[in-house]
């Protein structure tokens, strides 16, 4: 392959069948080789090797998994079995895990092969990929554009041909905002439909892990073979969903809610429009769309970051130059601790420890982290409320188009404020799906769909039905086939 | 006559119960029988806390839990829950130990023991679960060792924590409590108490209804009463000097038999508890009455029941149900001899000379003792020699039987005795007249006879019967 292109898993497949995984895999690698955009910050040295065992097996027995061969990058948030897991923070230089995420155990299990573990926000934190210890990935429709985050690196690739699919990981958008930003389809799902085990936490009552793809098909694939109960995480739950099914290109009936406080001030005209052109379209292919109010959106994002700050703060404390990762000596083992973690920390990183160790104090604690409780709770009765009227909700992704790599770093409010309209579907816990509804100057612009919860297959046949009615997927980064 | 407490001293106990009887760790799949094994041995990616793993909660342990909480009257909650409690330390691999915090599993519950003034009743606030942290060692003594080195084979054990009310007025009382929790749950078989580590203790102690001092590091019985003795002693000579006792967190030196300041109330940590999200609230009400019917009998039950059953005096059923295996032992020997013989020498003399030796009565078979019993109610020893076999065994092992023979204890046969009656009275002819004379002494000169030509091994009593049953015919 001279080019990069987006292949779905169907094509890497065929192309599989006639040449190899090996060939494949290695096809990949190279592109990545001469990619100038920095999505990935640990190639898998095993790859090729790993892509020549399943080509043993090709022809009958041991491989027949639904991904033999097929190569996936993965997100360095989660564990890899010998392979450097970082989060992208230097605290974890060199950490390489002992045990393998359950997602990637399922991964192993259907034949993929991992080409390596994406850039991200340092430990999940941001929407741009630019606290990433690594440096900023680029964005592949525009080097000068954030790819959005935190799992940038894994939107980025996908877009950039580096890879076919690639798992990320959602705690208030982190999916979905970098699918946005770089024209992709990435799905957060029902919190408990995956399990987290493996995946480091950043704020676990909120964040699920997602893949990202450029098809809906893909994400059904994908979906089928991570998805499901587990045992070693308390919080997934048994719920039997066959997404490949919800694959159906008919959307009659449906009933979409649109609600206004996703169109808020702020928002990108361009976005606002392509985002009622995609309901247009809905409508056009037999749906039926409504107006419905979801009051406490605008309170969502600050319930949201107090939460996620609390929960990050107690989370990133097992980071103490103890066990893995970096290490600073000092004369014992508090000040060597705290050198560690005043060194491996980056400034989101450290901010967001302090401000939920602020909240989570005594003297605060109802203040601050009983109130983004009480906030979250009817955050979710929204949701409830909404969902028992119509199938689906719609709204823009992100409030922009991809902005400027610099232009919101040095200002964390504003970059804050551009998580408005992903996180209250993690407070919420409910699943959405983002995927290109359009350009505005060049940029992908995303559209949310919203389902209630474990009501997966019916974002997914909407989804499916635009992507089948619409050629917005087949529109690709300069570069890119 | 009622205790008075001149001091006004409130003691109140927080217990960490291990449950090193359950196969594994709280949260993990980690075995717990690492007490014999090298240090990070029994570990994984969830009790090491490596980035990205969960916890998953012991249902055993649970379940254990709720029985201790019911053991000790408590109320069970219908819905618990896990909390984070954060602080930095190098033992927790997480940076926040996994316990509860508003959700305990068990709470208002109560404990009867021997009070200053007969029965005395401490409160139970709480019992709760949480994890153990790791272990730190050192190369000799703290301040010359090289540096820490952290066993986390421990880390993750499942753990009770009961919280007693300020109940006990006195370091006896505390002392009573505490035999009595590691008699309960010992009945309750969820913990090893002779393991290293499976019973430690924090104390609270005001006088005067001042400020409480807490002291922490306590790890036996004993120790828990000399670092109460020693704080009373501090409170009252500070006191007395007109100074104030200021709420602080204090260390016991076992070592050297005192406490020393930690840290006051200003310098406490803040844990920001906070709902443990990696674990969902667990409904436990639908429980509660399946794990009440495994309840086995609890000390004061079997105590009230060994004095109706056996008949015994409520000391002797006090002492044979301090111990599950103590009561076991004697249910054991009971059943084959009658209870009334069998009590004596179980709760007085083997007790006793266990307690001597202090052994428990795993040393000892009960075959063993129902020969011992037996030889004795059928004369075939005397009790005196019964109690020499008794110490026998302990102190060099060996069965009844072989010991009997050994030592040649049996009783020699009433024809023996009487041959060396006859015997004895062809002999000493002077006694004899003497005797029929009204020389009452003489007859003690003649059962002296008889009992020195037995070698001791006859009846002195039967032996005298004997005697003037041949002078008098
Ligand atoms: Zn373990």
């Amino acid at each position: 392959m001279s080019k990069a292109k987006w292949m779905g898993i169907s094509k890497v497949r065929e192309s599989i069948a006639t040449s190899s995984s090996e060939e494949v895999t290695a096809s990949y690698l190279d592109t990545i080789l001469k990619s100038r955009i920095n999505g990935y910050v640990t190639i898998n040295e095993g790859a090729i090797a790993r892509a020549q065992d399943i080509d043993k097996n090709k022809d009958g027995k041991g491989h027949d998994g639904v991904l033999a061969g097929v190569p996936i990058a993965i997100k360095d948030n989660i564990s890899t079995k010998g392979i450097q897991t970082t989060c992208s923070s230097k605290i974890l230089q060199g950490y390489v895990p002992p045990y393998n995420a359950h997602v990637i155990e399922r991964l192993l299990d259907a034949g993929a092969v991992i080409l390596g573990k994406t850039n991200m926000d340092e430990f999940a934190m941001g929407t741009s990929t630019e606290s990433s210890h690594y440096g900023t990935t680029l964005n592949p429709w525009d080097h000068e554009k954030v790819p959005g985050g935190s799992s940038g690196g894994s939107a980025a690739v996908v877009a950039a041909g580096e890879a076919p699919i690639s798992l990320g990981s959602d705690t208030g958008g982190s999916v979905r905002c970098p699918a946005a930003f770089c024209g992709v389809v990435g799905l957060k799902p029902t919190y408990g439909g995956i399990s987290r085990y493996g995946l480091i936490s950043y704020a676990n009552s909120l964040e699920q892990i997602g893949p990202i793809a450029t098809n809906v098909s893909d994400i059904a694939t994908i979906m089928d073979v991570i998805g499901g109960y587990d045992p070693r995480d308390s919080t997934s739950i048994k719920q039997e969903i066959t997404y490949q099914d919800s694959l159906v290109d008919d959307v009659t009936g449906l009933k979409i809610g649109v609600s206004d406080e996703y169109f808020a001030e702020g928002i990108d005209e361009g976005v606002e429009k392509s985002v009622w052109a995609a309901i247009q379209k809905f409508e056009d292919m037999g749906a039926t769309w409504e107006k419905i109010s979801m009051p406490h959106t605008k309170y969502a994002l600050a319930s949201y970051y107090i939460i996620a700050m609390s929960e990050a703060s107690s989370n990133l404390a097992r980071f103490d130059g103890t066990r893995h990762g970096l290490r600073e000596e000092g004369e014992n083992w508090h000040v060597m601790a705290s050198r560690t973690r005043a060194k491996g920390f980056g400034e989101e990183v450290k901010r967001r420890i302090l401000l939920g160790t602020y909240a989570l104090s005594a003297g605060y604690h109802d203040k601050y982290y009983l109130k983004a409780l009480k906030v979250r709770t009817l955050v979710k009765q929204d949701f409830d409320k909404a969902l028992s009227n119509v199938d689906v909700l719609m709204a823009p992704t992100m409030p922009t188009p991809a902005f400027k790599i610099g232009e919101k770093i040095e200002d964390p409010l504003a970059l804050y404020l551009t998580d408005v309209n992903t996180v209250p579907i993690n407070l919420a816990g409910v699943p959405s799906i983002s995927m290109p509804c359009g350009l505005v100057d060049g940029l992908p612009v995303g559209l949310q769909i919203i389902g209630n919860h474990f009501d997966e297959s019916t974002i997914m046949r909407a989804a499916y039905s635009f992507e089948q009615n619409t050629d917005h997927l087949a529109k690709r980064p300069a570069g890119v086939e | 006559m009622a205790y008075h407490n001149p001091d006004g001293v409130m003691i109140g106990l927080e217990i960490h119960v291990q449950l090193n009887k359950l196969n594994t760790k709280m949260f993990c799949g980690c075995s717990t029988k690492y007490h014999n094994d090298e240090p990070n041995s029994h570990v994984c990616p969830v009790c090491l806390g490596l980035p990205g793993s969960l916890p998953v909660i012991n249902e055993k342990a649970v379940e254990a839990a709720m029985k201790i909480g019911l053991a000790l009257n408590c109320e069970i909650v219908p819905q618990t829950q896990f909390h984070r409690k954060n602080y930095y330390y190098p033992d927790l691999p997480k940076g926040f130990q996994t316990t509860q915090y508003d959700f305990p599993i068990a709470s208002e519950g109560k404990v009867f023991i021997e009070g200053e003034d007969g029965e005395h009743v401490i409160g139970i606030t709480r019992a709760h679960m949480e994890e153990d942290p790791g272990r730190l060692l050192h190369i000799g003594s703290i301040d010359k060792s090289k540096g820490t080195m952290i066993d986390y084979n421990r880390s993750g054990m499942a753990l009770i924590e009961i919280v007693s009310e300020p109940d006990m007025r006195s370091p006896k009382e505390a002392r009573r409590f505490l035999d009595k929790l590691r008699n309960i749950i010992e009945y309750l078989d969820v913990c090893d108490t002779t393991l290293e580590g499976a019973m430690r203790f924090d104390a609270n102690v005001s006088i005067g209804g001042g400020s409480r001092a807490e002291v922490k590091n306590i790890s036996s019985h004993k120790g828990a009463e000399r670092a109460l003795l020693f704080e009373i002693v501090r409170q009252k000579n500070l006191l007395r000097r007109g100074g104030t006792v200021v709420q602080e967190t204090r260390h016991f030196d076992e070592a050297r038999g005192v406490t020393i300041s930690l840290r006051t109330k200003e310098q406490e940590h803040d844990y920001r508890y906070f709902p443990e999200p990696d674990l969902v609230p667990m409904r436990v009400a639908d429980r509660t009455a399946k794990v009440a019917e495994t309840l086995p009998e609890l000390p004061d039950a079997k105590r009230e029941r060994f004095t109706k059953e056996y008949g015994m005096a409520d000391m002797h059923a006090k002492a044979l149900t301090s111990e599950i295996r103590t009561a076991d032992f004697y249910e054991e020997v009971a059943a084959k001899i009658d209870a009334k013989i069998c009590t004596p020498w179980v709760a007085d003399v083997l007790k006793g000379e266990l307690n001597y030796r202090d052994l428990t009565v795993e040393s000892f078979k009960v075959d063993d003792m129902v020969e011992i019993i037996e030889m004795v109610t059928q004369d075939k020893i005397t009790e005196k020699s019964a109690v020499d076999v008794i110490r026998a065994i302990l102190d060099s092992g060996g069965s009844a039987t072989d010991i009997v023979k050994e030592k040649g204890l049996i009783k020699v046969e009433d024809d023996v005795v009487s041959t060396a009656v006859l015997e004895v009275i062809k002999e000493n002819e002077a006694a004899v007249t003497d005797y029929l004379g009204g020389k009452e002494q003489s007859l003690n000169f003649l059962v002296g006879q008889v009992m020195k030509k037995t070698r001791g091994r006859a009846d002195a009593v039967q032996a005298r019967e004997m005697v003037l049953a041949s002078l008098n015919k």
